[in-house]
């Protein structure tokens, strides 16, 4: 295993080309000699499948998903960063750099988030030439919007749906390799294991989720773009697929797991209203640009929002935030939402919400100006609720939406298992403790487009002529048996307990204990609460059917077994980190005025988790940061 | 708090794509009208585990109403009877107490059944691989802004662009053409700049494969109804004008407009 971040030396201005550069190639002709599966299609896993492909190389592409184009990155909604300075407002490579850096609350290597900085402007250049419809304006130039974490306005955006179009971009590019046969397209396979053979990632093995079928497949390297775990929490804004088993089998097999408490809450989401509730709703943050956030001073306020006079109101954000206001980061939105909420100020039935008033901006701009940049949002919102957030406030209260931590990767993405690269959303590298608005996109593309494909060279340049491990060698036919044996263990457990059961009993252990806010003795009690629970799951759960042919409870048995350990190594990791930053807020850890307070002489590191064995503790490693080219400080946001 | 339901549903069940499928009755009771309609049938599922009875198959992610995945006939309408809502984003109180609901797969050749509500959409793939795409190799791209498109010509290319590629204007039409899906395809790439190089080329490559799946268009306008995004019926007049434009055209003379 190898645990070396590999930034290379120099200005880290020049870092990414001098590193190009010093890079081995793969001659053109040697490309289409390699052979590579790309684990994932959303934007990650069909930018590189895609970019791989148009270089030489042989690709193999699995999606547990019907179609390359339905995975979860289509949901994004506020848009994408790129500094371009279209705007003429200041923007820069070291000023989206900064922010990120700044945003992230300084938890991320420098050296891979410069490089991100400076690739963004790339990736509206590609996007736009595929025929992505970004928004424009009427001189046929494309738009920008400002975010939340930033001063300048560089996000560029597709109405609502900037994660569906720049998805269709990349699955359209996609398309193209497939039709020209360059691309080996598999859908509906589940990628249930690494093959790792002397040290080195050899292929991966599937489960044909229409047949059942185990099969083994062969290549060179092994990229995984398999997104995050937010669906740890069992209520959250991913959609009811999203998993962390292809990188937890990762892990498994010998990939370190980084930081995995860092996990984002994103403020703007639509409250639960019951136990029934399936997944949460998020309501692009963008709608932070105009809406007004507050809650009635008063706890016991009966009125309807209408009736509260502006003196009854408490717009706290732009109280304690002058400077950001309502665009304050979001793991500082969200915290705050929770306090007034927990002050008994929370509104709706349950009181588990807080406003997003649009009355201002509707009597400043019309209604026409508000449909066209949001009116997609407020249908949403009106289906989901029964109510007309034209007339009356939306109810929004904090849900999880994106995981900072993930795979281990270093700088050329490359996980700890030699031959194994994790991307997206996957690996933990750019986002630090906390993801600013509009950088998943970016992150996600970046890294397939315009990343892994040069730094993939590095590793295959040395290996010409190398042959494949046949799929019949023991590392394949061992890791089938495991699978299979697994398989048919949850068809047999035959207990009384359905998997959503005990997948919705663990989220609410997480979320309690290892949420918005944690503390020393929740986590403790996250420890012991949720092995206990494992084991009963492990006696009791019941799955029924065949594992012959499509059945969801099976494929869902697997995810939440991967849930439960995960959500283990999450409290470990938290009650491990003894500071607070970005979205691991301890409670312990605060500012006199209730900010995350960092410790950056014991904790400016990264927190890498060796796997041991079921049943063992994983061995914490440290990556140190360094922080040459931004200088250490308290947030703030005022 | 919220009121609540009881409905009586019929449920499509068929095993395999060979099997013959017949529809099973079930009692929906107390369904809460907040519920989404697929919260429903996760309630249902929940109930059939404990009986011991395999839970029904029915595709969904993101429950938003975003990703395309989800879809069935609800009371012979796809995705039910709200319009421009997936089935994900019906909610139960556009329905009455003592409703009987029909629930079945999407209906049509080009969709086999895989089990139970659950089709292979996969011709839908293959429409696009023959050329819903702009060839352009990552890196290769100019400046965003060196090339000018219209606002007007950008939106009405982003209003194909919303397409989902959920099926439902395939499972609406009484042809089961796929006009609406495919001419959304097509006209978000020919209604801009940058897909003008291979606007011929697509138009009859696409429409051509389209037509070994599904079946042909005789203008019911039931696509449209169905639609989640409400694609509108202008992007099949414009995709009939390219491809018989198309079949008309000296190709050598493209650069001329």
């Amino acid at each position: 295993m190898t645990f070396d971040s590999a930034v290379p030396p120099g200005d880290i201005a020049s870092m990414w080309d001098d590193h190009k550069f010093n890079t081995k190639l793969v001659n053109p002709n040697n490309k289409r000699r390699f052979e590579i599966i790309v684990v994932g299609s959303g934007l990650a896993g069909a930018s590189a499948a895609a970019t791989l492909s148009e270089l030489g190389y042989k690709v193999k592409c699995f999606t547990f998903h019907d179609s390359p184009r339905r995975a979860h990155s289509i949901a994004a909604q506020g848009g994408i960063n790129a500094a371009k300075n279209y705007k003429n407002d200041g923007d820069s490579v070291h000023r989206l750099f900064y922010d990120t850096v700044k945003g992230g609350d300084y938890r991320s290597r420098e050296a891979n988030v410069h490089r991100l900085a400076e690739v963004s402007v790339d990736i509206i250049d590609q996007c736009a030439a595929q025929g992505v419809p970004f928004a424009r304006e009427y001189g046929g130039l494309l738009d920008n919007r400002s975010f939340g974490g930033a001063q300048v306005s560089r996000t560029f955006y597709a109405r609502g749906q900037t994660g569906q179009q720049l998805l269709i971009g990349a699955y359209q590019a996609l398309s193209r390799q497939i039709a020209e046969g360059s691309v080996e397209m598999h859908t509906r396979k589940e990628m249930l294991d690494v093959v790792v053979k002397d040290g080195r990632a050899r292929g991966i093995v599937t489960r044909d989720l229409i047949t059942g079928e185990t099969e083994a497949h062969t290549a060179h390297s092994v990229v995984l773009a398999t997104g995050g775990y937010g669906n740890v929490y069992y209520l959250s804004t991913n959609a009811m697929a999203c998993n962390v088993t292809a990188a937890w089998r990762a892990h498994k097999r010998g990939a370190y797991f980084a930081n995995p408490c860092y996990t984002q809450i994103h403020p703007t989401c639509i409250p639960a209203s019951d136990e029934f509730q399936s997944k949460l709703t998020l309501m692009s943050e963008s709608l932070r640009n105009d809406g007004r956030i507050w809650v009635p001073r008063d706890r016991d306020e009966a009125r309807s929002a209408a009736q509260i006079p502006e003196e009854d109101r408490d717009y706290y954000l732009e109280r304690k935030y002058p400077a950001f206001g309502n665009l304050v980061p979001r793991d500082v939105a969200s915290r705050n939402a929770k306090t007034v909420v927990d002050e008994g100020k929370g509104v709706g039935p349950l009181k588990n919400g807080v406003y997003l008033d649009f009355a201002q901006a509707i009597g400043r701009d019309g209604v026409e100006t508000i449909k066209e940049k949001y009116g997609n949002l407020f249908d949403m919102y009106e289906r989901i609720t029964g109510e007309n957030p034209y007339e009356s406030p939306m109810r929004i209260y904090p849900a999880t939406h994106y995981t900072m931590g993930g795979l281990w990767v270093d700088y050329n993405l490359q996980t700890s298992i030699p031959g194994c690269y994790a991307l997206g959303e996957a690996n933990f590298s750019d986002h630090g403790a906390n993801r600013l608005g509009a950088s998943a996109l970016m992150q996600g593309l970046a890294d397939g487009y315009f990343v892994l494909p040069y730094t993939i060279g590095a590793d295959l340049g040395d290996r010409l002529g190398e042959p494949l491990v046949p799929t019949d060698d023991e590392a394949f036919t061992s890791s089938i048996d495991e699978v299979k044996t697994q398989t048919q263990a949850w068809l047999d457990v035959n207990g009384t307990k359905s998997v959503d059961y005990f997948h919705r009993e663990l989220g609410k252990l997480v979320w309690d204990y290892v949420g918005m806010e944690r503390t020393k003795t929740g986590l403790e009690k996250a420890l012991s609460e949720i092995p206990a629970l494992r084991e009963e799951f492990e006696k009791d759960v019941r799955v029924l059917g065949s594992g012959d042919n499509l059945n969801s409870s099976l494929e869902k048995v697997g995810r939440v077994a991967d849930f439960f350990e995960l959500g283990e190594l999450m409290a470990r990791d938290a009650l491990e980190r003894e500071e607070s930053c970005g979205g691991h807020f301890r409670a312990e850890h605060q500012t006199d005025d209730g900010e995350a307070q960092r410790d950056d002489e014991n904790f400016a590191h990264v927190a890498a988790w060796e796997w041991n064995g079921k049943g063992q503790v994983q061995t914490r490693h440290k990556e140190e940061l360094v922080f040459d080219n931004v200088a250490l400080t308290q947030r703030s946001y005022k | 708090m919220s009121t609540t339901l009881n409905l009586k549903l019929k449920i499509w069940r068929q095993e395999s794509p060979e099997a013959p499928g017949r529809f099973h009755e079930f009692a929906a009771n107390d369904i809460s009208e907040d519920m989404s309609f697929l919260e429903m049938l996760d309630v249902i599922n929940e109930q059939l585990n404990e009986q011991g009875i395999d839970p029904i198959e029915f595709d969904h992610d993101c429950r938003e109403g975003i990703c395309g995945t989800c879809g069935v006939m609800i009371n012979g309408q796809a995705h039910g009877p709200e319009k421009a809502t997936t089935t994900c984003q019906l909610h139960m109180r556009k329905f009455s107490d003592g409703d009987e609901i029909v629930i079945e797969p999407w209906r049509a050749n080009g969709f086999p059944v895989v089990r139970d509500l659950v089709v292979d959409r996969s011709a839908f793939d293959t429409i696009v691989q023959a050329g819903g795409y702009i060839s352009v190799n990552t890196g290769a791209a100019p400046d965003a802004n060196l090339m000018l498109i219209p606002k007007d010509a950008s939106d009405a290319a982003m209003d194909a662009a919303e397409c989902i590629g959920c099926g439902a204007c395939v499972a609406a039409c009484p042809n089961s053409a796929a006009q609406l899906f495919t001419s959304a395809k097509i006209e978000h790439l020919n209604l801009v700049p940058q897909g003008q190089a291979e606007r011929w080329r697509r138009t009859e490559n696409m429409v051509e494969t389209m037509e070994d799946f599904f079946g042909s268009c005789t203008n019911h306008g039931e696509c449209h109804e169905a639609c989640p995004k409400e694609i509108s019926l202008d992007y099949i007049a414009y995709m009939n004008r390219d491809y018989l434009k198309s079949k008309l055209k000296n190709r050598k003379l493209a650069g001329q407009g």
